[in-house]
């Protein structure tokens, strides 16, 4: 079997998935976030993969995939901060972490 | 004067007394009455100056056949159309016939304008009272000097409403308000005859292939009687037989012949000087003028001329056989009119047109005398009821000796006017020749019996009012006096006029040209110079005698039963109570006309009045009512269906509002499996599309 873009790709669909099931099926928050945390992470092995496999997505300013995923993981952690933050008011306020539970916004 | 000036100035004749109306009418309550009266008498004065012109114009036309002035002041009707047409002309014709009425309307129109002016002094309304009655001057000249029958009926209808206003004339009275609006009515049947005839005229005198357009002048109305004889009869009465009648049915009412002479007797309600204008010297003439004026007509049908003539000599008996016992001075004379209208009728009914128009002429100046003198009494007594009145000769002496001129002349004692147009009146009856044979003859015998009660009851007048003791209220003496110089000297005037009246028409035994007659001659087809004709002269004299015998005895009879011997009259009233009864209440005729006409008609009035009210009015409510039901469904099906329609639209998008509102669980977990789903759906399109 030839190792090469579609691997990766594959490797990187599945932890998409992995990431969509855990964000669906969590009943625990930060379990969501973690998989949050998946899907942006299988995004970045995207993006990495495409840049070493297609040279010529590559511009003049340099490795363009490379610095995607630089930006991603930083999106991330801000991200994770600020959702953690409302988790924490969150708590603060009802006392638990139970997704089931933050359904005050029902309309 | 020239007759072509003549001819353009022949309009004024009615337009003077015209304007005069409208300036009193509209201004005279704003001026003093001395105006009013100068205005008012002027007008009729100019008036009878050109007629008077018009006369001698006349004269001087030296062919007696051209003596006829037509202007035609304007094209009134006209119509053209393929296959015929149809053309009035207002225009006026001066011939001797039109040029005799106008000079006896205006001269003793301006008598009787005069006398007015004495009469009505005092009264509150005097520019009302010369308005009307030189508007009635205007219809009256309107009516004589027409040119075609249509004109005339303008002026037949303008006299008609002018005797209304001024019998009317103290309309406060409800009485004399009523009086008025009876002789309206009454004249208004009449009027209908006159012009269904004339429709019928003019609906016979069409051609069918002839394209000229007809004209209604009395000229082309002769020239067209050719046409009339030849047509088919109508349910075997001839056509120029139904309009004559038709016609003369006017004239019944306009001449208060039988049937319709009822509104004449109440037509004494109004002031004295118009009893003695209109209800005497001109309006109820103007039957007569119209029938002569047709004689054209009259002649082509035999038939209608028997019943002109039995219908007025008929009236002529019946009229004074009511005047008998009547206590009203006014109505004495009222029914004298009428009577004497029949003998007029019966002139021309036999064909003695030009006889008729010297009854009428001679008629006019004794009657009228006969009326004003009567005002001049009533103004000192202030009543009219003869038996309070007596004696008066003394206190009245101008007004009984004129009185007593036209008391000669209408008993018919020579030489007055009365006498000699009277008598050939009879004498025509007695010659004439009618188609029923010895009708003739008990018509004379009818004028004969008329001519004795006529005398008779004119002597009961007489000497009731004017001799024996006064027997009204003893004080009232001291306020009887003679009438003013105004009022006096048209009395003279009169009284000379009946004196030589009768030397326009001296019978053929004196040997003297019968200047009227003469006159008329050219303008009928026949006249009634069959007086100078016939040469019967011994018939004629005959005639003379006994007319004046009969007169003497109704002299005689009335002196005896009302200065003689006075208690005779109660005597023989109380022998012969129901004959003294029906004469006095005039035969009934007006309580008969008033079950038998009067209240059907106001029945039928107020049946349509009812169903007006009730039905029209009903359909009306109805119809509101079925509007507002309608009205009503209809705003049920706008709340329900319009805006149920609205109110589901709104409700349908709720649905889907609550339905879109089920999405917002509030539960993240929900939403994230959304946005998969969302997802998952574009994954799929990426790969289909």
């Amino acid at each position: 079997m030839p190792f090469n873009l579609s691997s990766f790709l594959i490797v990187a669909a599945v932890l998409f998935t992995c990431g969509v099931f855990t964000v669906l099926t969590r009943r625990n928050v930060i379990g969501i976030l973690m998989g949050i945390e998946l899907i942006m992470n299988s995004a970045g092995l995207n993006f990495v993969a495409f840049n070493r496999y297609m040279p010529e997505a590559q511009t003049a300013a340099g490795p363009t995939g490379q610095v995607f995923t630089l930006f991603i993981i930083v999106l991330a952690a801000a991200e994770v901060a600020v959702a953690l933050a409302i988790v924490l008011a969150l708590y603060s306020k009802l006392r638990s972490i139970d997704v089931e539970k933050f359904h005050e916004l029902s309309g | 004067m020239n007759p072509e000036t003549m001819n353009n100035i022949i309009f004024l004749i009615p337009l003077i007394p015209l304007i005069g109306a409208a300036v009193n009418g509209l201004s005279g309550r704003r001026v003093s009455n001395r105006v009013v009266h100068v205005i008012g008498c002027g007008s009729v004065l100019l008036s009878f100056l050109i007629s008077v012109l018009g006369f001698f114009t006349l004269l001087s036309i030296a062919v007696p056949s051209r003596r006829v002035l037509i202007q035609s002041v304007y094209t009134w009707l006209s119509a053209q159309w393929t296959g015929g047409g149809f053309m009035v002309e207002a225009a006026f014709r001066l011939d001797p016939l039109s040029v005799v009425l106008c000079l006896v309307v205006t001269g003793v129109g301006f008598l009787i304008h005069l006398y007015s002016v004495g009469y009505m002094a005092g009264d509150r309304s005097q520019a009302r009272y010369f308005a009307y009655l030189n508007l009635f001057t205007f219809s009256m000249l309107v009516l004589v000097l027409a040119d075609n029958p249509l004109l005339m009926f303008v002026g037949w209808e303008g006299v008609g409403l002018c005797s209304y206003l001024l019998i009317g004339f103290w309309f406060t009275d409800v009485e004399k308000a009523r009086a008025g609006m009876k002789a309206f009515i009454v004249n208004r049947v009449g009027d209908l005859g006159f012009f269904v005839g004339l429709m019928f005229l003019v609906w016979a005198l069409f051609e069918p292939g002839n394209p000229e357009p007809i004209g209604l002048s009395f000229d082309s109305l002769a020239a067209g009687m050719p046409r009339l004889l030849d047509a088919e009869p109508i349910w075997g009465i001839g056509i120029a037989t139904w309009i004559a009648l038709l016609f003369f049915i006017g004239a019944t009412g306009k001449s208060a012949q039988i049937p319709l002479y009822v509104w004449l007797p109440d037509a004494m309600a109004g002031p004295t000087p118009v009893s003695a204008f209109i209800h005497a010297a001109t309006m109820v003439t103007a039957g007569v003028y119209m029938v002569v004026r047709l004689n054209f007509l009259y002649l082509a049908s035999p038939v209608a001329m028997t019943v002109v003539a039995v219908v007025g000599a008929l009236t002529a008996l019946y009229a004074a056989v009511i005047a008998v016992a009547q206590n009203d001075i006014k109505r004495v004379l009222a029914y004298s009119t009428i009577s004497q209208l029949g003998y007029m009728f019966l002139a021309a009914g036999v064909g003695a047109f030009a006889t008729g128009i010297f009854h009428l002429t001679t008629h006019a100046f004794f009657k009228a005398l006969l009326f004003l003198g009567a005002g001049s009494v009533i103004h000192a007594v202030h009543h009219n009821d003869m038996n309070r009145m007596g004696g008066l000769k003394s206190y009245l002496p101008v007004t009984y000796l004129t009185f007593l001129v036209a008391y000669l002349a209408i008993c018919g004692l020579a030489p007055l006017a009365g006498f000699v147009s009277k008598d050939e009146i009879l004498f025509s009856v007695f010659t004439a020749h009618l188609p029923v044979p010895g009708l003739a003859f008990m018509l004379g015998v009818l004028g004969l019996a008329g001519a004795g009660l006529t005398a008779f009851y004119m002597t009961r007048l007489l000497l009731l009012t004017f001799f024996g003791s006064f027997r009204g209220e003893p004080d009232q003496k001291q306020h009887l006096h003679e009438s003013p110089r105004v009022m006096t000297g048209p009395l003279i005037v009169l009284a000379g006029l009946t004196v030589l009246g009768g030397v326009l028409g001296l019978p053929a035994v004196t040997h003297l040209p019968h200047f009227l007659s003469n006159f008329l001659n050219p303008v009928l087809e026949r006249s009634g110079a069959g007086v100078h004709q016939s040469g019967a002269v011994a018939l004629e004299v005959g005639v003379m005698i006994i007319s004046t015998g009969v007169a003497l005895v109704g002299i005689l009879i009335g002196w005896y039963l009302y200065s003689k011997k006075p208690t005779a009259v109660e005597t023989l009233a109380n022998r012969f109570t129901f004959a003294h009864r029906l004469l006095a209440n005039k035969f009934y005729v007006d309580e008969a006309y008033q079950a038998l006409i009067v209240k059907p008609v106001m029945k039928l009035a107020a049946l349509s009045g009812l169903f007006d009210l009730k039905g029209i009015d009903g359909i009306v409510h109805f119809t509101s009512r079925t509007t507002t039901k309608l009205s009503f469904l209809i705003g049920w099906e706008d709340n329900k269906v319009v805006d149920g329609a609205v109110n589901s639209l709104a409700e349908t998008f709720k649905k889907l509002g609550d339905a879109a509102q089920r999405l917002q669980t509030g539960r993240v977990q929900h939403y994230l499996y959304a946005m998969v789903l969302g997802i998952f759906v574009l994954f799929i399109f990426r790969l289909l599309i």
